[in-house]
């Protein structure tokens, strides 16, 4: 559907699109995910035809957006970042002039204005001027903007920005109505957005893919790194001699804890279950183990370790592990990190 | 471009704009009409065209200050980029608006020849000539402001910007027979505008190569020419902001000719500003 091909985008010197190439398929709901400014708007832009690109090409459906602009735009609604509404028209106003300029036939107009409006839930507040109204119809008076026409790609660059949670739980639930028989690309900065609707995930960083795959998979990807958490009553020595007995531990990062006790990170080898070895060893041993939790990667901690400071070169399941492993225990021997991204997620 | 013309119009008239600038160059209109016609007993309408020509200096940056810079600021420009529909179409959808907002009092002041003949003569050929090529100037103009007003961001800065531009124009006759018609006067001053051009150039590529090439192979053509024949400068640089002058050529259908090079002559002004908004609107999805 969507093909881009080592596209590139320079502002001066500056590199906002790095030799960018990804396909988007048929009927697949997609999202862009990457921190701010890491090329997300730009890469939409230049995809629906708003923005030139330095180098490189996209084809829509086999129509280059450079060459033959109108065939590829008939095939893409396009929410860009910030809505594009006329201020002194009402939204009835606006989506007929959109349907005028995307040439829809006279007859049909009504029909399929009243479609658009009851699916973006507008139609209560038609008839007043988009100036008047609140962010998050603006929002929705632009979505409907973008499914005008029918068309098979609906691109959306932050569709949920500014509006209200209940407001975001029903442009999702859109989405994914949408996705069924439309191609989706949406843009987000917001992880569990991306998880909560989308097929497919692309994450950007500084104008490059970093990853591209399911949501599962990306996970399933660092589902092996799993941690378990240990708090015991002894010392660190008599802790260390017990964990060496046991089997498939990696490396342990020791930590302090309260009078009495120490608190261990263990990061298995394989992707196994450690927990009962660790039991027996320390009941063995006569030493009471406090408290044992295991905690999973999460898609946050893909994201992070992938656009973190330096994003590695190779995409997905390369095999730099060594690097993300130490990354990852650094990352864990800040344990105020834990709770923080778990409230995000939610 | 009907739907963006239908927009435009909606824009202008379903606020106030539209019939508020009607108003007043129709004010303007019937005061001059009543001065010269009604109580001076004179029997041309050309001339009260000629004495409120001056209003587009007012009028021209009112209409087109909004038209581009706006979508730009509100960013609706990006819907223009993401339709299916050619950008050259979206230009002369606007423009075709604007024209029609200077229709609507134009119109009406066709009505006054009319009116006036109960009373009296009137040439009919030389009021309706002059008022055609009234407009004419009128849509040059506003071609001129479309123009700017798609270079900048800011509404306010295209109607200074505009109303510097109609200034300039509105006197450049009246200034052009200050300039001497010195032949070594016209080499520095074409100097001048040589060297104004690089800095555009400089400013618009960011490439000082290529400006300092420019501007420094122009300065050394005008110098190696005058040098060669400094006949051709003596007046060389009057004559060209004669040239330039909208306002002036207007001027000839008040004295009763009807001036066929003074149309085709307003006709390119609209063409090759029409065409400068297309290439500044296409330039800017390449640089913004």
């Amino acid at each position: 559907m969507i093909e881009v091909r080592h596209l590139t985008k320079k502002y001066g010197n500056h590199i906002a699109v790095d030799d960018l190439s990804f396909t988007i398929d048929k009927g697949v709901i997609y999202g862009f995910l990457g921190p701010n400014g890491a090329g997300k708007s730009t890469t939409m832009n230049i995809i629906t035809g708003c923005l030139g690109a330095t180098a490189g090409e996209v084809l829509i459906d086999g129509h280059s957006i450079a060459e033959e602009p109108l065939a590829a735009k008939k095939l893409i609604g396009y929410l860009p970042e910030m809505p594009p509404v006329y201020m002194d028209m009402t939204p009835d106003e606006y989506l007929r002039f959109i349907m005028q300029a995307r040439k829809i036939p006279a007859a049909e107009r009504a029909g399929h204005l009243k479609t658009v409006m009851e699916k973006t839930r507008i139609t209560e507040v038609k008839d007043r001027l988009i100036r008047n109204l609140s962010k998050g119809y603006r929002q929705r008076v632009g979505i409907a903007q973008a499914l005008i026409g029918d068309p098979e790609i609906i691109i959306l660059d932050e569709p949920t920005v500014g509006l209200d949670p209940a407001q975001i739980i029903e442009i999702r639930e859109l989405i994914r109505e949408l996705g069924q028989d439309h191609t989706i690309v949406l843009s987000s900065h917001i992880l569990s957005e991306v998880q909560a609707v989308c097929d497919s995930i692309m994450i950007i960083s500084g104008g490059r893919l970093v990853a591209s795959d399911t949501a599962e998979n990306l996970t399933a990807l660092f589902a092996g790194k799993t941690t378990l958490k240990l708090e015991i009553r002894a010392g660190r020595e008599q802790a260390e001699k017990v964990l060496n007995k046991v089997e498939g531990i990696d490396h342990t990062d020791w930590y302090a804890g309260d009078e009495n006790t120490v608190r261990a990170d263990i990061h298995p080898t394989d992707d196994q279950d450690l927990r009962e070895r660790i039991f027996r060893a320390f009941a063995e041993a006569d030493l009471p183990l406090l408290e044992m939790t295991r905690i999973r990667a999460s898609l946050e901690d893909v994201f992070i370790e992938l656009t973190g400071a330096e994003a590695s070169p190779d995409p997905a399941g390369g095999d730099s592990s060594g690097n993300r492993k130490n990354k990852k225990a650094e990352k864990n021997k800040d344990p105020e990190t834990d709770p923080s991204k778990e409230a995000d997620d939610k | 471009m009907i739907a963006v013309l239908r927009r435009e119009l909606g824009s202008y008239f379903k606020g106030v704009l539209g019939y508020l600038l009607a108003a007043f160059l129709l004010v303007f209109a019937g005061i001059y009409t009543m001065a010269y016609n009604l109580s001076g007993y004179c029997n041309n309408f050309e001339y009260v065209l000629d004495a409120i020509s001056f209003i587009y200096l007012i009028a021209v940056p009112i209409i087109s200050m909004r038209s581009l810079a706006e979508e730009r600021k509100q960013k609706t420009d990006q819907l223009l980029y993401a339709l299916p529909v050619r950008l050259s179409a979206v230009v002369i959808g606007k423009y075709l608006g604007m024209l029609c907002v200077l229709l609507l009092p134009v119109g009406i002041m066709s009505l006054y020849p009319l009116l006036l003949s109960r009373w009296g003569t009137i040439s009919f050929a030389n009021a309706y000539g002059a008022l055609f090529a009234f407009f004419l100037l009128g849509a040059s103009l506003l071609a001129i402001g479309l123009f700017i007003s798609s270079i900048t961001e800011s509404q306010v800065a295209a109607a200074i910007i505009t109303l510097l531009a109609m200034l300039l124009l509105y006197f450049m006759s009246g200034l052009a027979s200050f300039v001497s018609t010195d032949s070594s006067a016209s080499l520095i001053a074409l100097c001048v505008l040589a060297l104004i051009f690089a800095v555009i150039l400089q400013i618009l590529t960011k490439n000082p190569i290529i400006s300092i090439g420019v501007g420094a192979a122009a300065v050394t053509a005008l110098f190696a020419w005058h040098a060669a024949d400094p006949d051709v400068f003596s007046g060389l640089f009057p004559e060209m902001m004669n040239a330039v002058s909208v306002f002036e050529r207007f001027e000839t259908f008040v004295g009763g000719v009807f001036d066929l090079t003074a149309i085709v002559y307003y006709l390119s002004v609209i063409a090759v500003f029409l065409f400068l908004t297309v290439q500044s609107m296409e330039k800017r999805r390449w640089s913004e």
